[in-house]
């Protein structure tokens, strides 16, 4: 892209109200997963038993837990955990979607069919089921929560990329590449996979947030990472028995998560709108 | 209109055979041995293997998979291993709470869902929008064990007016359908403004508006029948979502519905309710899919199902 109509859509971008507001948001909390760790005045998973349950003090700023943790070095710990599983979950699903879809649109005839079916069939299994199912194979923990959210958005982005390469594989240069004697491994490296890319990176931005939702669900459920662990899912889990008498420790991971998938869903809704003027 | 129906019945076939293909080798993948489990600790091998023979399980995979589709074919799923009653009739017993909990749900945030969208199309750019958006995203962005955590500490802990868990009457689901229907409803509320906004563009609601039409009569009788057609599309798959969804909103109130049964199944490895369950979400899911394109006929007369 030329480097004016970049600068361009970069100040169109920063004038929309919403999608700023996102990156804002969203660039606290990767901000808060990068640094979360040398930030946090205590060890996130240190009991302390003659401190549980403290409530709001100078020392413990949003009090502690029923082991005694510091719960504000638990949040900030926390953001890395999972902001960083919603990332690598995304990244994973729309990897192997996309190559799937790429493969698929590509090659046309029977294979697209069946594959298609095939999507069709995962597809039918709504919600969160795909997931359970997979968590129920493999048992639960840090890197079966992130192959249960990738698996959740492989024939998601299987289906997107599969349309985009529908259109592009029927366009001039495509032919013309097959001309020049491109073989097929080269025309969807080369040239199919650069034009199919921007529509799926926008859909990266706005899918984080669903997955992330996705594998702290998976977490509350005690299906995901598993204590003492500080992920914001297994730490809402754990707050529940706690509710009536110290809502901050469901409040803080509560709010967290909801401010991060908030911000990121903004953002993706304001690069949709920049890049994208037919859809407003 | 019947032709179609039926074609689009047979087309389900291939997608639910599919289904059942990755159901029955989802199960065979999951560890454990049901058949020691439904013989309890205190079960001797010979018990055990007797319990095996009994649900077949000694067959080879194949055979498995053929008695498997013959018994579907009849609707028989076996037996739950846990209370030896029929698989079919325990998932038919917690369908219907999760079917009603999903059903107020779902009208809960189509009703707010499109007033709220309606109100940030009519009011563009204008502070009400911003609230309205920033509800819609908001609903979309909190997840439900959340919500549904603060709102048992403001209603049922503090102010007492409802229950803590769900399934003890109307009152019950007063809660848990709050908590289910935040998602849908800011999905509702975008598209209902986004479609709302580029019907109000189009030259029939200027025409309208250059007769002398009011304002309210332009929206509602005019642009509205127009701009609700794809925002029901999005309920009917919103509705899908939500029966198989529930799971989470489910375990936070401890309502004994679908999903519950789904954990609890899945930690028991109680194979014919897991395989029914499955089976009973996807068909549900597919048939949802199939009404709300029958609805769209319903709705634009210019559709046609030649």
């Amino acid at each position: 892209m030329h480097r004016t109509v970049r600068k361009g859509l970069f100040w169109k971008f920063l004038r929309h109200k919403s999608g700023s507001l996102g990156l804002a948001l969203s660039l606290v909390f990767l901000l808060m997963a990068l640094f979360g760790p040398g930030l946090a005045p205590y060890d996130p998973s240190a009991a302390d038993y003659s401190h549980t349950l403290s409530g709001i003090s100078t020392q413990h700023w949003l009090g502690t837990d029923n082991f005694g943790r510091d719960l504000l070095s638990r949040t900030l710990v926390g953001a890395r955990y999972s902001l960083g599983i919603g990332i690598l979950a995304t990244l994973i699903g729309a990897g192997v979607g996309g190559v799937w879809g790429l493969w698929s649109g590509y090659a046309g005839g029977f294979w697209d069919s069946l594959s298609m079916r095939l999507v069709d069939v995962l597809l039918a299994f709504p919600g969160l089921l795909p997931a359970i199912g997979l968590i129920a194979i493999t048992g639960p923990g840090l890197l079966p929560v992130i192959m249960a959210s990738a698996f959740f958005s492989v024939p998601i982005f299987a289906r997107l990329v599969r349309g985009s390469t529908l259109q592009m594989k029927e366009r001039a240069y495509i032919e013309a590449a097959h001309a020049l004697g491109a073989g097929s491994r080269r025309v969807m490296r080369v040239h199919l996979l650069p034009s199919v890319l921007a529509p799926v990176l926008v859909y990266v931005t706005l899918r984080i947030g669903t997955v992330m939702l996705i594998a702290s669900s998976l977490s509350f459920l005690g299906l995901g990472v598993q204590p003492p662990t500080p992920e914001w899912g297994a730490m809402l889990s754990d707050a529940q028995l706690y509710l009536a008498t110290d809502p901050l420790l469901a409040i803080a991971p509560g709010l967290a998560i909801t401010l991060t998938v908030l911000g990121l869903n903004l953002l993706g809704d304001g690069l949709r709108d920049t890049l994208d003027p037919k859809l407003k | 209109m019947l032709a179609y129906i039926l074609r689009r019945l047979l087309e389900v076939i291939p997608t639910l055979l599919g289904v059942a293909v990755v159901v029955f080798l989802f199960i065979h993948a999951l560890p454990g041995d049901p058949a020691r489990l439904a013989a309890g600790p205190d079960a001797t091998v010979q018990e055990v293997q007797l319990l095996r023979e009994r649900f077949g399980l000694d067959k080879p995979l194949v055979v498995q998979f053929v008695y498997f589709l013959n018994n579907l074919a009849r609707g028989n799923l076996g037996n739950s291993y846990r209370d030896g009653k029929p698989a079919l009739l325990s998932v038919m017993n917690h369908f219907s709470l999760t079917f009603w909990l999903s059903l107020i749900a779902i009208l809960l945030a189509a009703l707010v869902g499109i007033l709220v969208g309606i109100a940030a199309a009519v009011y563009r750019n204008s502070w009400l929008d911003l609230g309205a958006t920033t509800l819609a995203v908001g609903g979309i962005s909190v997840p439900s064990f959340f919500l549904g955590m603060i709102l048992i500490y403001l209603f049922a802990v503090n102010l007492r007016i409802f229950p803590v868990s769900g399934g003890q009457g109307w009152r019950g689901l007063v809660l848990p359908a709050l908590t289910l229907a935040a998602g849908p409803l800011g999905t509702i509320a975008r598209f209902a403004r986004s479609s709302l906004l580029e019907v109000l563009g189009e030259d029939f609601t200027r025409t309208a508006r250059a007769k002398g039409l009011s304002s309210p009569v332009v929206v509602f009788k005019h642009a509205l029948r127009n701009a609700l057609i794809p925002v029901v599309t999005m309920t009917g798959l919103q509705f899908g979502f939500l029966l198989g969804g529930a799971v989470v909103v489910e375990s936070v109130f401890n309502y004994p519905g679908l999903g519950w049964l789904l954990i609890q199944s899945i930690s028991a490895r109680d194979y014919p309710v897991i395989e029914g369950l499955l089976l009973v979400f996807a068909l549900e899911f597919v048939l949802v899919n199939l009404l709300v394109d029958l609805l769209y006929g319903v709705l634009d007369p210019r559709i046609s199902y030649a």
